[in-house]
């Protein structure tokens, strides 16, 4: 069962008319529509352009400038883990590795029975417990082998 | 009624102080009812201990940890509740060495409050800062902060009463105060804590900016890799809205304002301020020509106030305990208490918080106890990725804004990332142009084309081709990103790169260095 919902256009303008009022509403339209849908797609664009009164290419440009947004829905757990200075000083970089490796994908990819999405990220903000780790919105810190083990393990479970 | 305290805080949950919670709940069910209370706070910053179990005694929390779920029988059946002895014992939290050697002002209640909790905000000093703010009314709020020497804690370091008497000063109309919630820095946490374990305390600061500038409505912008930190900021600003002390006529006064916070979407570059101020405004987060500075023109066009966490959570403390009181701690131009964070290969990993002027070598060896890995310190990066690499040789330097940029460094955000002996400097650095090439906005070309070609050179240098010519377009290279670039990403990308450079030459294929200490 995926955490997101299919994407319709129906269930898409009626989250993009919640927040069309706010003040600076395309990243809480586009944060919202990731939320339901795991992802952006490219379908959005135009509904969100017309609520908002703004071009299609001002729309395309801020969706393509983030990191965050995904052009289709990501497996059933999302797995990020930090590449960043603070981890790669506490063996990160082996630990990248290693995750790849037993996932048998690359960053941004999804295995193939599309359980769990690996993606990298710049700082988790628990340096102080590095290498760290999120899955979907739980943290891990302190990741050595044994530790990462098991967490791919429940990412795959 | 024992109160036992645990902290909720994503840095002890990262190590399960979740399930440790739970076990203590189940444990006390379990047990015919232990009259026990359990209360989520916020972290001390010794993450080392987490997860830290506080227990209320008549002669103050005592603290155990670090903690297991399956510690957890034992704990009791030795009668933690009773204050008795244990091996994961540390004694009295409040007296523990490594906290009480520090000074706490802007974390002087995290890790101690429910976070949630308007009431425990207050009977721990809370709000203190506000009431004198409006007794004493914008004008005097504004002199305060400029009496204080409070400089930017973001990284940039401009004298935060500066920029708050400049928005004042413009014509009344709408303006905004904004905090600069996208702690990006590898290395980096004191914001994630500050919101976690004791969000009312930006909550007031921002509510104070507000009245001395006349600005009703504040935006934080949160970065979107911090959960914790959006749920827990939501519920206290829902708190602090119903004790009124967010809305119109806030707490009784004739001031009005109220916030919210948003998050972004994984850029770093919208920790820069100017491009954070177009990701609020709904646009791609690019960096603004400055000027006009966003004290004139800011979000949505307004005069605006933007500052970073720390610097909006310091200033209850000063309001409360005025000016004279925080400038008294510090060196030099660098006033008051830093929220330094201690990360990477470290034995001692948290966040301490004290004056200005303590050295680099104290706070590497010494407070954080030198690397886990238990091998010896070799490169010590502070300020984030956009910080300069340091040897040992340099840890005679005192943690003060000057004295980091004399020594071609910075102290950007208080960040501390300790490598050990096995580090390759050449790949940091290659990592460092790696990182702005992933990163830049691309307005401007030194930076979106400078940081590519950068990766490249790095490549060649320690592939050892053509490199003596190719370490020169290197230098070239990193001297027009440095002064050409619009922001400090570009602008200071250089720092780590060339830091790496000129101290560990010997990483990038160099033989002299190498030969003499081999001698």
């Amino acid at each position: 069962m995926s955490r997101f919902e299919p994407w319709t256009p129906e269930r898409a303008t009626e989250i993009i008319a919640q927040h069309q009022h706010e003040k600076g509403a395309t990243l809480p339209i586009l944060n919202a529509l990731q939320e339901v849908f795991g992802c952006v797609p490219l379908e959005a664009e135009p509904l969100i352009a017309s609520a908002l009164n703004i071009s299609r290419a001002e729309v395309h440009g801020t969706v393509t400038f983030y990191h965050d947004y995904r052009r289709e829905p990501p497996g059933r757990r999302t797995l990020k883990l930090c590449l960043a200075e603070s981890c790669q000083a506490a063996g990160g970089r082996a630990i990248e590795k290693r995750c790849k490796e037993k996932l048998g994908v690359e960053m941004g990819e999804t295995t193939l029975d599309r359980r769990v999405t690996l993606e990298p990220v710049y700082c988790l903000g628990l340096c102080h417990s590095s290498p760290a780790a999120m899955l979907d919105h739980d943290v891990y810190g302190m990741l050595d082998e044994e530790a990462l083990d098991a967490l791919l393990k429940e990412a795959q479970s | 009624m024992t109160k036992i305290f645990i902290s909720r805080d994503a840095g002890a949950l990262c190590v399960g102080a979740e399930a440790v919670a739970k076990a203590f709940a189940k444990a006390a069910k379990g047990r015919g009812g232990l009259d026990v209370e359990i209360v989520r706070t916020g972290s001390r910053g010794m993450y080392w201990l987490e997860p830290l179990v506080e227990v209320e005694t008549p002669q103050g929390r005592i603290g155990y940890g670090p903690v297991k779920a399956k510690d957890v029988s034992s704990l009791l059946d030795a009668g933690i509740l009773e204050a008795k002895p244990h091996d994961k014992c540390i004694g009295v939290v409040d007296d523990y060495p490594w906290l009480k050697r520090q000074t706490r002002l802007t974390f002087a209640r995290c890790g101690i409050i429910d976070p949630r909790s308007v009431k425990d905000y207050q009977a721990h000093e809370g709000y203190e800062g506000l009431k004198k703010a409006i007794e004493v009314g914008p004008e005097a709020i504004v002199e305060t902060v400029i009496t204080s020497g409070l400089r930017g804690r973001g990284g940039a370091g401009f004298p935060t009463g500066i920029k708050w008497r400049t928005v004042a000063q413009t014509p009344p109309q709408q303006k905004y105060i904004v905090c600069n919630a996208d702690e990006g820095d590898s290395g980096t946490f004191a914001d994630r804590m500050i919101m976690e374990g004791d969000p009312l305390v930006l909550i007031e600061g921002m509510t104070i900016a507000g009245i001395a500038v006349g600005a009703t409505y504040g935006y934080i912008y949160l970065r979107s890799e911090y959960p914790h930190a959006f749920e827990t900021l939501k519920i206290a600003i829902e708190e602090a809205r119903k004790a009124g002390f967010l809305g119109s006529k806030l707490a009784g006064s004739k001031y009005d304002f109220d916030m919210e916070v948003r998050l972004g979407a994984g850029a770093y570059v919208c920790g820069e301020e100017t491009s954070l101020l177009d990701s609020l405004e709904g646009k791609r987060g690019e960096v603004r020509a400055k000027p006009p500075l966003p004290a004139h023109i800011g979000l949505f066009g307004q005069p605006t106030v933007i500052n970073n966490v720390l610097s909006l959570a310091s200033v209850p403390i000063i309001m409360a305990k005025g000016g004279e009181f925080y400038r008294d701690f510090g060196m030099g131009k660098s006033r008051g208490t830093m929220p330094i964070q201690l990360a990477g290969n470290i034995k001692h990993g948290g966040l301490f918080e004290t004056a200005f002027g303590i050295s680099l070598g104290e706070l590497v060896d010494d407070v954080g106890g030198g690397t886990f890995t238990g091998r010896p310190v070799r490169a010590v990066q502070v300020g984030g990725p956009l910080g300069a690499y340091f040897p040992r040789e340099l840890f005679h330097t005192p943690f003060d804004y000057e004295a980091f940029a004399a020594a071609d460094g910075l102290i950007g955000h208080g960040g501390v990332v300790v490598f050990d002996d096995t580090v390759d400097m050449a790949q940091q650095a290659r990592f460092a142009m790696e990182f702005c090439a992933i990163e830049s906005c691309g307005k401007c070309t030194p930076c979106r084309i400078g940081s590519a070609r950068g990766v490249e050179l790095v490549d060649k240098i320690t592939a050892g081709e053509d490199r003596e010519a190719n370490l020169e377009v290197l230098e070239d290279l990193c001297d027009t990103m440095k002064f050409g670039s619009l922001c400090a990403l570009g602008g200071f990308t250089p720092y780590p790169v060339m830091s790496a450079l000129t101290h560990f030459p010997e990483d990038f294929g160099a033989q002299k260095k190498r030969l003499e200490a081999a001698e």
